[in-house]
């Protein structure tokens, strides 16, 4: 009825603002209703739904196996030689040796663990060239590698920066004692430790017919040992820029504490179920310093799981708050009953 | 912050140019006149107008130059500084300053933070915003200058010695400029000639100040006389004027002929550039300002910038937020400074400078500090400062279409002239109104009036008024019928024209001419009404009083007889009411014009030269009073050129005029043929024959009628414009006895008194009304006794002062001091009838007297410089000594809803001021009739005669306002514990303060401002009458700076200005007076009852929305930003950012700006209906509710708390793993939307379709836009790529893990709060918003209960909402047992409920099914 006589009057009133509901601001709406049973089926639900989810990935975090064994100590000697920075070619071997009380079946990975390397410090993690290690020609003086771009002489590093330059460079080997005497070397994959984007698109070698004249007219970083393109001379899909170590460490970690993948189990002969229960040794060429920053190196053998590794903290959290969640609610509906006996009171006594 | 810097640099601007000006002026001026200024010691401040003609051509040269061309530019920039000076403007701003602070600082290599391309995106992206917006603003507003620039207009061609036209732009000073009727006035230009005979021109000022009536202008003295156009060839004359100024309200300056012979110009003879010449076929004038320098572009100070509460205390949290932005990069700084020295040597992660350098820890960490206000910087939100002005527009724009602001009849809405104060309407804790005009109509309606202390309380006239009322309320429509046939039958839908009712013929026949318009065409009659000033029917046709009628017939032939002859008592009454009603005919600035054409002013060309009809008319009228006998006498004078500047010949006439009446057989006739009228719906030709006394308007009534001849066809049709609606109040009620204004020129006016015929006045002088002197004077010849008499209208306080006082032991003394006693008791009659009343005073003058007067007068007229002054006294030299004659009672009728509104504001916590310029009694009255006043208040008055006085009043007052509170306390104390039952609520004391003007200077002294005040906080309502302008505002300022309270002034007249500019918000009503109020207001309506929904409905809305969208912005910064905060502590404080940057910086700016803008323009939390009808749910603007200090840090410490989970629940989830940086800030980034769109969820009270699409869209926009950047970025954005890390996270389950139980552990608290306030503590506002559900009547029943629940706790004291205490429930429950028994169980449906203190309006209602699903408490 109002709204016709508005539109009457608008035909003869051009002023009159029309009676649209967005501007009458009527729009119907939905208004979020706190009632007792939304609410309280939404705690239960939800409640619920966290505990659920929280058992399942304890359940699960829990089938991780996963051993981790510290080398810093083990190979002290190693670290004093390498703290005199004119030892740097000396070659420092050293031999860190674990037990499996049982098998660990299924895929394994082996990280290398470090403590205490802040690889997330803001000028580190700026400091390299992703247009350098997609193989394009740049000029990488005007990117953040410094100082770590050049030497004084000019010559470009290749790769540059400061997260390339401090590259881990340890090398592992595993061995597995098949008895007490004889130990065979535990095959482990180079390959596919890095994501396959990085591994494909994101990193490229500089095109040329050969990876030396590619890397011509550049040096290696100034911590390096070898040039990039001789990193993996072996495999030619693993080489220079594309080479999965690199990748994997170029992918600079979040906290100061990281583990990073360093080699997969080959699952073949005696290890094609997994690792067996044994006695091991990990043989470690011993080439990255922690002692400047108090750092600690360990070597990490795991599996994983759809949810992760062995963290629990996830599943944790969903038990802890699902069941704070269903306590609340419990809460919740002890007031509402409560007053809601209270108002049966009132109308129990009518006079 | 910013304002105070745009404002002073606006004010030197002006200075510097108005200096400029005036120096350029002055100097044009010594060189050019020294002469006249020695002469004439005025201050050299004058401009010099010459033609550019004949023998001034060099002069012209010289002096032209000076002055400004008529081409307009109101435009701020052009297209070249367009660029440079917008950003000039915009980095006044603080904010805009701080961010390029930021971007300059992210230029230093040492501390950039960013790659510095992207901390200028932010900065950038509100640039351009806002420069767009100004851009557009400016470029519509130079579209309409080269539209104004290029209006044609005729002007003066030297060269081609006519008139050739010219576009405005190429006007200059001195030009001369002919324009016809109709046509636009392109400069000031004097006026100088007029095809007019009488050398006036009529303007119309609409444009300029809304005023529909015309005004009148005259050519300048001395060229009046001229009879062929004026050739500006032989222009010889020089003009002087002042410098350009802004007060519109003065002209001064001289013509100098070239015989040194100087004339006075003034207000009077300017022509106003912007207006519209109407009723003059053509005028000439020369033009003394152009451009610029015209006193209305001087007055155009450009949009106001104000700034609101709301904002002043989110500005103080922004300083907050700056506070904890330094504490946070103090932390940063100290932690990077100590983990650096923690190393003794340099480590492979700590990269030196590029220099290869490495830094101390100590330089280090200063250079941290300023990387982290780089990195920390969206914690400022630069995003509030533009989502604010974007709400603020979508906010003004609903309001102004918000169809319940809309009045139909005047076809106005809602305007809002201030965009940035609408949240401001929310939180208005006092108001202060104007009473006429606002509280009122303004539609000035002729009651009653006293005459030689007789009353005539004109019956029939208020029945009629009664009518209307009913007539207003039932249909709006039906009036026009209404206003014809009478108020006996308004079912009775016959045409008006002979539906006549009642006893008296002259009643029912003074309804014929509106009746006539409306039947005819009707059409035409109601849209002229609309656009023609006070000439609506319920002004218009005013019911005379029969025996004041009667008497007035019988007097009018024989008056002047008498006249000459020794006084007598009856004579002496009859003088009394023929110059009474004279003196309301003459007595004013009227203009009268003929309805068909309303803008077209009637000539009686027959009559214009000849006040006298001709014989041969004389006689035919005679001839149709044939009833009367009367004295045919031979007429001896058949002088029909006689003007009325031969007086001698009127005297000749008086014979004619000799009659004598045979009323009483006359009237019984007249009574007979009424009421056959009555029975026989007569043809209104018939009607006209046996009622001579109402011929004119009965002729009128019928095209068809015979007698009508021209003169009173036109008469009939005669149209009032009046400058006030008092004056056409008197003059139509001055019609209705058939003394009615027929013409008026400048020099003469021309009466019609009934039988007399048209008698024409020679009008010597008027001298218009002021406020100062609150009254005005005509001083015409009286063309009967040929001398000069001054009639003046005024208030009665200043008239009853001027009144002579000779000795007491004359007779006739005595009388007067009679009469004087009677009037003033029956003034203070309609003043407690709250009627407007005015006073009728005239005085005699020998000839003599009068020259002697005008003398002196005229000189002070020419003066320049104190003008004024001199005025003033000379008006009070010929105002005094006055005879008393009578006076009216003019009714002003409250406004529709007015009581209504008010009742509402009151009830919302709103303190109401009436500051009227009315005298005490009226101002009063109306307060009772618009309920500002209750008949249960006490009622102190504050009337003084000194401030002593006044100090000691105000301490008596304030002591007896204590005593009775502290009696009632005690008094309902006692009741309660005896009867704690709302039905015996004692209802609060209230007093109500009413102050007089007098008073009120002395109240506004520094000394004795607290004591008022205080005073005041007591009272419910404080009335000031008798108040000029300058005290309302200084009211205003007193209330606003000394309570520190949010004021709100709504008024509708120029008196109302400075008040509506002093306070917080100023509300213009744009009613019958004019635009001034509006011009000068923030928000302009049309109806005092709209005040109603704009602050209880629009405020609340405005306010609780800005609020919430503030505070949003606040928590949504601190949030995201704190994400990156924590993450310092574990990168060593190196201000490394987890985040993609551009992510970053596109969070704030794209993902998460559009749903706060629309939750800040849509979001309801209570429907306007329930808002209207609890008014107390004002009160927490009032307060402050929605944002307060606290609110604020609740806000902040949620903010913490969600960042902290935020960030700690990815990050003990990925502790220790190998996710790297952008991977493990990927999915914080992600919670971090999904939790802040959703806190926007709990927090929204109402989600329309609009907030689903938005919302929707951000979290699609997020993901897309990452998508698309993971999957194309891998070299884009160097230091953080984020290649591939979205499209790897979307398939990975534990990041949808993470994401949700951290948006849950976040938002828990904030849901599980809102759950509890809701079961457990609701405010009003939560109840109300629960109202909303019900269906409407359980609605209106839920109400009925709020308000017998608030009710019975202003009986108990303010008791909190909801009592959870045991002890509390204990005592409800025996209120509620024993408030049982003393209400009857049929008046509420649930007699046995409590008052619902504690229970929700739906509980009482709805029997209890199921714990889970019955709504319960949980509900609110």
């Amino acid at each position: 009825m109002k709204n016709k006589d508005n539109q009457s009057a608008q035909e003869s009133n051009p002023r009159c603002p029309d009676s649209s509901a967005f501007k009458q601001q009527k729009l119907p709406a939905w208004k979020p209703k706190l009632t007792a049973s939304t609410v309280l089926s939404s705690f239960f639900v939800i409640g619920l739904f966290c505990l659920l989810v929280g058992i399942c990935l304890i359940l699960s975090a829990r089938s991780v196996n996963e051993i981790q064994i510290d080398y810093s100590d083990v190979c002290l000697n190693c670290s004093k030689l390498r703290e005199s920075s004119s030892n740097w070619d000396k070659e420092c071997n050293c031999f860190a040796h674990f037990t499996l009380q049982e098998n660990m079946p299924g895929d394994i990975f082996m990280y290398y663990r470090l403590q205490n390397f802040y690889q997330n410090h803001r000028r580190y993690v700026l400091s390299r060239s992703d247009a350098q290690l997609l193989g394009q020609d740049v000029n990488i003086q005007n990117s953040y590698c410094a100082p770590f771009a050049t030497y004084p002489n000019g010559t470009p590093m290749a790769p540059c920066g400061a997260i390339a330059n401090s590259m881990f460079n340890d090398t592992v080997q595993l061995f597995y004692y098949v008895n007490s005497s004889t130990a065979i070397q535990v095959p482990l994959l180079k390959n596919g430790n890095s994501w396959w984007s990085d591994k494909n698109v994101k990193f490229r070698n500089p095109t040329s017919y050969n990876l030396s004249s590619a890397f011509a007219g550049t040096a290696r970083p100034p911590y390096w040992q070898k040039p990039a393109y001789l990193l993996d001379e072996k495999d030619e899909r693993n080489n220079g820029y594309i080479n999965d170590d690199l990748i994997v460490w170029m992918r600079v970690s979040a906290f100061a504490t990281f583990r990073n993948l360093y080699r997969r189990l080959s699952r073949t002969n005696q290890f094609a179920d997994g690792l067996p229960a044994g006695n091991y040794t990990f043989h470690i060429t011993y080439n990255f310093p922690v002692t400047k920053f108090q750092g600690k190196k360990q070597l990490v053998l795991s599996t994983i799981t759809w949810s992760g590794g062995s963290n629990l903290f996830l599943g944790i959290a969903y038990t802890v708050s699902g069941a704070v969640i269903v306590l609340a609610g419990f809460v919740i509906a002890a007031i509402h009953l409560k007053r809601r006996k209270k108002k049966t009171y009132f109308q129990r006594h009518p006079k | 912050m910013a304002d105070p810097i745009r404002w002073a640099r606006y004010r030197w601007r002006r200075l510097v140019s108005a200096e400029g000006r005036d120096g350029s002026s002055s100097s044009s001026s010594s060189s050019s006149c020294d002469k006249c200024y020695n002469s004439s010691n005025m201050p050299g401040r004058h401009r010099i107008v010459i033609p550019c003609l004949g023998h001034f051509k060099e002069e012209y040269e010289k002096v032209s130059k000076l002055y400004m061309n008529n081409r307009i530019r109101t435009t701020k920039y052009t297209l070249f500084n367009f660029i440079p000076r917008n950003l000039f403007e915009q980095f006044h701003r603080a904010a805009n300053l701080y961010f390029l602070f930021l971007v300059v600082l992210n230029w230093v290599p040492l501390v950039e933070a960013f790659q510095k391309e992207i901390t200028m995106l932010p900065l950038v992206a509100v640039l351009t915003i806002i420069a767009v917006k100004d851009g557009l603003e400016d470029y519509s507003k130079y579209k309409l200058d080269k539209q104004i620039n290029n209006l044609l207009t005729k002007v003066y061609s030297r060269k081609e010695k006519k008139y050739i036209e010219q576009c405005w732009k190429n006007v200059n000073v001195g030009d001369f400029i002919r324009l016809s009727c109709n046509e636009i006035i392109p400069a000031y230009i004097v006026l100088l000639y007029s095809t007019d005979p009488d050398g006036i021109c009529h303007i119309e000022t609409a444009s300029l100040d809304g005023e529909t009536n015309l005004k009148q202008r005259q050519v300048v003295r001395g060229y009046m006389e001229q009879i062929s156009e004026i050739d500006p060839e032989k222009f010889s004359s020089r003009i002087e004027c002042e410098s350009p100024n802004n007060d519109l309200s003065r002209f001064r300056g001289f013509v100098e002929h070239s015989n040194k012979e100087r004339v006075g110009l003034s207000r009077e003879n300017l022509l106003l550039r912007g207006c519209t010449i109407r009723n003059t076929e053509a005028v000439v004038g020369i033009v003394v300002y152009a451009g610029h320098e015209t006193k209305a572009m001087l007055n155009n100070n450009g949009p106001r910038y104000k700034r609101s509460k709301l904002e002043k205390r989110a500005n103080i949290d922004v300083l907050w937020c700056v506070l904890l932005l330094i504490l946070m990069c103090l932390i940063g700084a100290l932690g990077h400074g100590i983990w650096l020295s923690s190393y003794s040597d340099l480590t492979p992660f700590n990269t030196p400078e590029p220099d290869g350098k490495s830094t101390p820890p100590v330089l280090a960490g200063f250079y941290m500090f300023w990387t982290m206000i780089i990195l920390l910087q969206v914690l400022i939100p630069i995003s509030l400062y533009v989502s604010i002005e974007v709400v603020k527009l979508g906010q003004i724009y609903l309001i102004q279409n918000d169809i319940d602001l809309y009045h139909e009849k005047t076809d106005s809405t809602i305007q809002c002239r201030t965009l940035n104060i609408a949240e401001d309407l929310g939180q208005i804790q006092y108001i202060f109104s104007d009473k006429t005009g606002t509280l009122t109509e303004n539609k000035m309606v002729f009651r009653r009036c006293s005459i030689a202390g007789q009353e005539y309380c004109h019956e029939e006239n208020a029945k009629r008024l009664d009518s209307y009322q009913e007539a207003d309320s039932e249909d709006e429509d039906l009036t026009g019928a209404l206003c014809g046939s009478l108020s006996h039958m308004p079912k009775q839908k016959v045409h008006s024209c002979r539906t006549v009712s009642g006893p008296l013929n002259s009643k029912s026949l003074n309804q014929l001419p509106g009746s006539a318009l409306g039947g005819e065409d009707g059409v035409s009659n109601v849209s002229h009404s609309r656009h023609m000033a006070f000439s609506s029917p319920i002004e218009t046709d005013v019911v005379p009083d029969a025996k004041l009628l009667e008497k007035f017939s019988q007097i009018s032939y024989n008056v002047y007889a008498q006249l000459e002859e020794t006084e007598r008592e009856s004579s002496l009454e009859s003088v009394y009411i023929t110059d009474f009603f004279l003196a309301l005919a003459i007595c004013n600035t009227v203009v009268v014009s003929a309805p068909n054409q309303p803008r077209q002013k009637l000539r009686l060309s027959s009559l214009g030269r000849t006040p006298i009809k001709s014989l041969e008319e004389i006689k035919q009228m005679f001839q149709r009073l044939s009833v009367r006998r009367l004295s045919t006498s031979p007429v001896p004078s058949t002088k029909e050129s006689s003007s009325s500047d031969s007086p001698s010949t009127f005297v000749s006439k008086l014979s004619i005029f000799r009659v004598k009446l045979a009323s009483p057989a006359m009237e019984a006739g007249t009574h007979m043929a009424n009421e056959t009228q009555d029975t026989e719906i007569s043809q209104c030709a018939k009607v006209s024959l046996p009622e001579p006394l109402d011929r004119v308007d009965t002729a009128a009534g019928s095209e068809h009628c015979d007698a009508g001849s021209s003169l009173q066809q036109s008469m009939s049709k005669l149209c009032y414009e009046a400058e006030s609606p008092d004056e056409a109040a008197l003059v139509h009620a001055a019609r209705a006895y058939k003394c009615t204004l027929q013409s008026r020129t400048p020099d003469q006016v021309t009466v019609d008194l009934a039988a007399l015929g048209s008698v024409t006045f020679q009008l010597l002088h008027i001298l218009p009304f002021d406020s100062v002197r609150k009254r005005m004077s005509v001083i015409v010849r009286h063309p009967l006794s040929n001398k000069v008499v001054v009639y003046t209208k005024g208030a009665d306080s200043v008239i009853m002062d001027l009144l002579w006082t000779g000795p007491a032991d004359d007779k006739s003394e005595m009388e007067q001091k009679k009469i004087k006693a009677r009037t003033q008791k029956h003034l203070d009659d309609y003043a407690r009838r709250g009627l407007r009343t005015l006073c009728i005073a005239k005085k005699v003058m020998s000839d003599a007297e009068y020259t002697e007067w005008l003398k002196s007068h005229f000189l002070a007229e020419t003066s320049i410089d104190n003008k004024e002054e001199l005025l003033l006294e000379s008006t009070m030299k010929l105002e005094s000594k006055l005879t008393l004659l009578g006076a009216t009672g003019i009714e002003d009728r409250l406004q529709d809803g007015v009581p209504d509104t008010i009742e509402a504001l009151r009830k919302a916590g709103i303190k109401i001021w009436m500051l009227t310029g009315d005298k005490q009694e009226t101002a009063v009255n109306i307060a009772y009739a618009c309920r500002l006043l209750e008949p249960d208040d006490k009622i102190f008055t504050l009337k003084s005669q000194s401030k002593d006085a006044c100090v000691l009043l105000m301490n008596t007052i304030l002591e007896d306002i204590q005593k009775s509170t502290y009696a009632k306390k005690n008094h309902s104390s006692k009741l309660t514990s005896v009867f704690p039952a709302p039905s015996t609520q004692a209802p609060e004391f209230s007093a109500s303060l009413v102050v007089d003007g007098k008073t009120l200077e002395y109240v506004l002294l520094e000394s004795l401002q607290s004591i008022f005040l205080e005073l005041t906080e007591r009272c419910r309502a404080v009335v000031c009458c008798r108040a000029t302008p300058l005290q309302k505002s200084e009211v205003v300022k007193l209330v606003r700076n000394r309570l520190k309270v949010m004021t709100l002034a709504i008024g509708d007249g120029a008196n109302d200005v400075s008040m509506i500019q002093m306070a917080d918000t100023g509300v213009g009503l744009s009613g019958q007076e004019g635009m001034q109020a509006v011009m000068a207001s923030d928000f302009a309506v049309s109806q005092f009852k709209h005040l109603s929904k704009l602050l209880l409905v629009h405020g609340h809305w405005c306010y609780t929305r800005l609020a919430n969208m503030i505070l949003y912005f606040f928590y949504k910064n601190v949030a995201y930003v704190n994400l990156l905060f924590w993450y310092q502590f574990f990168c060593g404080f190196s201000g490394t950012s987890m985040t993609d940057y551009w992510v970053l910086i596109f969070f704030n700016l794209l993902f998460t700006s559009v749903p706060p803008i629309i939750y800040g323009i849509l979001d309801k939390d209570i429907s306007a209906e329930i808002l209207m009808q609890l008014p107390e749910l004002y009160v927490t603007g009032q307060t402050s509710e929605a944002y307060s200090p606290p609110t604020f840090w609740i806000t902040l410490l949620d903010a913490f708390y969600q960042s902290l989970v935020c960030f700690f629940v990815p990050y003990f989830t990925y502790h220790g793993s190998d996710i790297d940086i952008f991977s493990f800030g990927n999915p914080l980034n992600t919670a971090a939307l999904f939790i802040i769109l959703l806190h926007l969820l709990i927090e929204s009270k109402t989600l329309t379709w609009i907030h689903i699409i938005v919302m929707i869209g951000s979290i699609l926009f997020y993901f897309v836009f990452a998508l698309t950047f993971g999957a194309t970025c891998k070299t884009c954005n160097p230091p953080s790529n984020p290649y591939w890390i979205m499209e790897k996270h979307v398939t990975d389950p534990v990041f949808y893990l993470v994401c949700i139980i951290t948006t849950c552990v976040a938002l828990l608290p904030r849901y599980l709060f809102r759950v509890l306030q809701g079961a457990l503590f609701p405010s009003p506002m939560l109840r109300a918003k629960h109202l909303d559900r019900l269906t409407p009547k359980e609605q209106r029943e839920a109400i009925k209960k709020w308000k017998e629940d608030r009710i019975g706790k202003c009986s108990m004291g303010f008791q909190d909402t909801c009592t959870c205490s045991k002890s509390a429930e204990d005592a409800s429950v025996r209120e509620s047992a024993d408030h049982s028994l003393y209400i009857p169980a049929a008046k509420t449906p649930f007699p046995t409920c409590p008052p619902g203190r504690h229970v929700s309006p739906r509980m009482l209602h709805k029997p209890v099914q199921d714990p889970l699903t019955s709504v319960g408490l949980l509900t609110l």
